[in-house]
């Protein structure tokens, strides 16, 4: 990989004449000067960002997101060498620094636009405009599954294009030919009128002087020659022998570690700090009182935590320490109250109150979620060196010009003095979407000339993180002759996003759906599929229910409901027919369905689950997903896999809980993960129904635990309202 | 501090440190190689795992004294000396099996250690040797694939 400095970018074998760059999303005028500072070196030829031709014939993707195990480099990589024609052997990829020009440009367009097709965005001003509202909102994320279906379709794919078609313009040129007589395969060029054939760098200096086109012609699903295959990731041999390079391996000279400790009860700060014992421990060079949090640096990171442990904190008070886990779902149960038939709206059609006047009878059912740690495996860390007019910053993010931007404001400083480093991620799951730990980083390299690698400890990681709310979600349904919704009312607690979250796909005539919202002090954060998981599992649950009063299997149920859609309903379909849907199981089993449209995918799933042992086992998970065009159908699957796994563990175990303010949980003891002997076995069937492409980092994990709640019910007739599944079903013993 | 002398991958290494600093640390930044990863610190997700003597140890709960006069093999040192891939880990390419890949150095060094021990695993040989790592991104599917196709290799 390349690196990348402030002023610009140095990438080992690409220094020399003639490299041709050429990207998405740069008007001409703002080319020059700015970009030029930015992007030249030597003898490169800027044009534009996001693809570069070297003089060996070498294409070079420039990705702007985060690797984190989804592939993203490969399948960026897939999305633009297919419309430049390019031979694959001799693709590479590079990620893009923290900088505005790699903003996510098209993610930022998609936000402020939704579904509006913006034609030929490449050069107009209303694109220069949206790249501006990109920069300016800090946009470099990876999250919200955008990877693919933003940069991916927004950019890479142009940028191949039009780097293509500079290439033949070029080519056309110099050949005195047509450009419509040229062709293109494999890096080459070809005029087979004149059998003359060239690799495209030969035209690189010649294309470099083209304005890009503004509508370049994007393939046809027809012509694909590289999307739509699995192709191995570029990251897995460096994945299998140690090298990797992830946030923690950052290796610097003269470099120090810090181990830190936040308060117990979030929000707290220092009163006192007695380090009479720590100071003298081996190793140790200086205690830290941050206010918000304690440090200790020291030559190891062991010497630096067994320090920090026999540090005598006292913290101030909050008011937050005499809260409970109950106490927390109270304050959500008389927002609610409060509420009664108004909070926020989400969405209201029809009349809910009405209808249930005239229906047969009014059905109703509440439902919670316990907050969520992400625990990635990789322990949250940050390298930093504070110099003179100069901070450097080494870890895993997955916004890290957002990061940058928080760096510059906070320590007062120039953001192009700012260099963010962004190495691997071992996990994010939207933890490594928020800035507290590289800015603890910085605050504490600050103090020292040299760098200083500061490491979570598991413990650290688990109790200070920004958690998956729990939430409670209330449903009332007004219920015809034969069961079938008249009506549904859901009042939730705790909204972020995505906003549509809470919808249903269901035809139901008249709908309310509306929030409360309960203050307390644990701080929210993004996880997996975020909003979607806990709404997943509370109207999913519910459908459920419905069916059940109806005296219908659930999919049945949910099929009379979704007539209105063919997505939907052949989605659906393919999950049950390869369960083999309506089958007669074992004495102890049950088979449980749900559908989720998140991210632009619709999933079904359907679990296969054991009860005869002390927990509910899932044996086997038939999942059905529809991305509207998979451009790696591997590395998509891999990622339901992921999904599914990282909300199984959730459904069966996951549980942070609040005493006296503090976190309960603080490692693998008790906030435990699902192990290989638990894991089901998954089969994932993908239908790519031409549908505009949805994400797939995200999409398979909201399903899985109303699926698996069902089969708890289809198997024991209980009902499961509340998660952990696995207490639930102590409970019951 | 004391000496400690051991051999890592085959090089003898003499290291000065505090015999109870765990295994983990001394191998990561005192000998840098940092393939092993910490994960939890008390022996719960394997992601730290190394082969002492041949058999599979989390480093992190391993102090460097249980290393004296010791062979470590770490991930680094899988591979044959030409250099050659282990077949693990070619089946771990074959089956694409790391995502983020943050725990897969001590899925690999379990897995290698398991094959070595009994080259035919049944499933629950598998659930036994490899339940104590723990994988985040779910690829367990994977894992149990890809050492069926190491057995075979």
């Amino acid at each position: 990989m390349g690196k990348w400095t402030r002023r610009g970018f140095i990438a080992a074998g690409l220094v020399g004449g003639g490299v041709l760059a050429v990207g998405v999303g740069i008007r001409e005028g703002h080319r020059a000067p700015k970009l030029a500072e930015m992007m030249t070196d030597g003898d490169e030829t800027l044009v534009n960002v996001w693809v570069k031709l070297d003089q060996d014939n070498t294409i070079t993707a420039i990705v702007p997101h985060s690797e984190m195990g989804q592939g993203v480099f490969t399948s960026m990589a897939q999305m633009l060498a297919d419309e430049m024609d390019a031979d694959w052997e001799k693709v590479r990829f590079e990620q893009a620094p923290a900088h505005e020009a790699y903003a996510n440009y098209p993610l930022g367009r998609e936000f402020i636009m939704g579904d509006t097709t913006v034609p030929g965005f490449v050069q107009d001003s209303l694109n220069g405009g949206f790249l501006r509202i990109a920069q300016s909102m800090g946009l470099q994320i990876t999250g919200g599954s955008t990877a693919v279906r933003f940069t991916g379709m927004g950019g890479m794919r142009i940028a191949g294009a039009a780097a293509r078609e500079m290439i033949v313009k070029a080519a056309a040129k110099e050949w005195d030919v047509p450009a419509r007589d040229v062709r293109t395969a494999n890096s080459y060029v070809y005029a087979d009128s004149k059998g003359l054939s060239a690799p495209y760098s030969d035209f690189a200096v010649q294309a470099a002087k083209y304005a890009p086109p503004t509508r370049p012609k994007l393939k046809s699903v027809s012509e694909y020659t590289l999307m739509g295959k699995s192709l191995p990731r570029f990251d897995i041999p460096a994945k299998t022998n140690g090298t990797a390079e992830f946030g923690i391996d950052v290796d610097l000279p003269d470099m120090k570690y810090a181990a830190v400790m936040g308060p117990p009860v979030l929000g707290a700060e220092t009163v006192s700090v007695d380090d009479t014992y720590a100071v003298d421990m081996p190793g140790v060079i200086k205690v830290l009182d941050k206010g918000t949090f304690v440090a200790v640096v020291a030559d190891g990171y062991w010497q630096a935590e067994n320090a920090i442990q026999q540090l005598e904190v006292t913290w101030s008070e909050t008011g937050a320490e005499s809260l409970n886990q109950s106490d927390i779902f109270g304050l959500m149960r008389t927002a609610m109250d409060e509420a009664g038939d108004k909070g926020e709206e989400d969405v209201a059609v029809g009349n809910v109150r009405r209808a249930e006047s005239s229906a047969a009878r009014v059905y109703e059912a509440e439902y919670t979620v316990p907050f969520l740690a992400h625990a990635a495996m990789e322990p949250l860390n940050a390298t930093a060196w504070v110099r003179e007019g100069q901070i450097d910053l080494w870890s895993g993010l997955q916004n890290p010009l957002a990061v940058r931007d928080e760096i510059a404001g906070a320590f007062d400083i120039k953001k192009h003095d700012v260099t963010i480093h962004n190495v691997m991620l071992g996990g994010g799951f939207g933890r490594r979407s928020s800035p507290d730990y590289p800015l603890m980083a910085v605050e504490i390299a600050k103090e020292f000339d040299h760098p200083v690698k500061m490491i979570w400890s598991r413990e650290q990681d688990t109790q200070q993180d920004w958690y998956r709310p729990a939430s409670v979600s209330r449903f009332k349904a007004g219920l015809d002759e034969d069961g079938m919704p008249l009506s549904w009312d859901n009042l939730f607690t705790q909204k972020h996003d995505p906003p549509e979250a809470s919808q249903i796909p269901y035809k139901i005539d008249n709908q309310l759906i509306h929030y409360a919202h309960a203050d307390h002090h644990v701080r929210f954060g993004p996880w997996r599929s975020v909003d979607h998981t806990q709404h997943g599992f509370f109207i999913e649950s519910f459908v459920d229910e419905l069916a059940d009063q109806a005296g219908m299997d659930g999919y049945a149920y949910r099929r009379k409901l979704l007539e209105h859609s063919p997505r939907y309903t052949a989605v659906l379909d393919a999950a049950a027919k390869a369960a083999n849907w309506g089958r007669e199981v074992p004495e102890g089993r049950g088979l449980g369905i749900a559908l989720v449209d998140s991210f632009g995918t619709v999933v079904a799933q359907v679990v296969e689950v054991d009860v005869t042992g002390p927990e509910p086992k899932v044996v086997h998970v038939w999942c059905a997903a529809d991305p509207g065009f998979a451009m790696n159908p591997d590395g998509f699957i891999a990622q339901i896999e992921s999904g599914i796994i990282y909300g199984l563990t959730a459904a069966l175990y996951g549980d942070i809980t609040i005493e006296n303010g503090a976190v309960v949980q603080s490692n693998f003891h008790d906030y435990p993960m699902l192990r290989i002997d638990q894991a089901p076995e998954i089969s994932v069937e993908i239908i790519n129904s031409g549908e505009k492409v949805g994400g797939g980092g995200e999409p398979g994990t909201p399903p899985i635990a109303p699926a698996l709640a069902n089969a708890v019910f289809a198997a024991t007739g209980v009902r499961v309202r509340s998660q952990p599944i696995a207490n639930f079903m102590e409970g019951l013993s | 501090m004391s000496q400690t002398r051991f051999t890592v991958n085959g090089e003898d290494r003499v290291v000065d440190a505090d015999p109870s600093t765990p295994l983990l640390w001394v191998i990561r930044e005192q000998l840098k190689l940092t393939g092993t990863k910490f994960g939890c610190g008390i022996a719960q997700c394997g992601a730290c795992t190394v082969h002492l003597d041949g058999t599979p140890v989390r480093s992190c709960s391993t102090p460097l004294a249980a290393a004296e006069g010791a062979a470590v093999t770490t991930i680094e040192g899988v591979a044959s000396e030409d250099g050659t891939q282990h077949k693990v880990q070619a089946a771990w390419i074959e089956h694409q099996v790391p995502q983020c890949g943050y725990c897969q150095s001590g899925q690999i060094m379990s897995a290698v250690a398991l094959l070595r021990d009994n080259p035919d695993p049944t499933d629950a040989d598998i659930d036994a040797a490899m339940r104590g790592n723990i994988c985040r991104c779910g690829a367990y599917g994977r894992i149990r694939a890809a050492i069926k196709t190491a057995a075979r290799a």
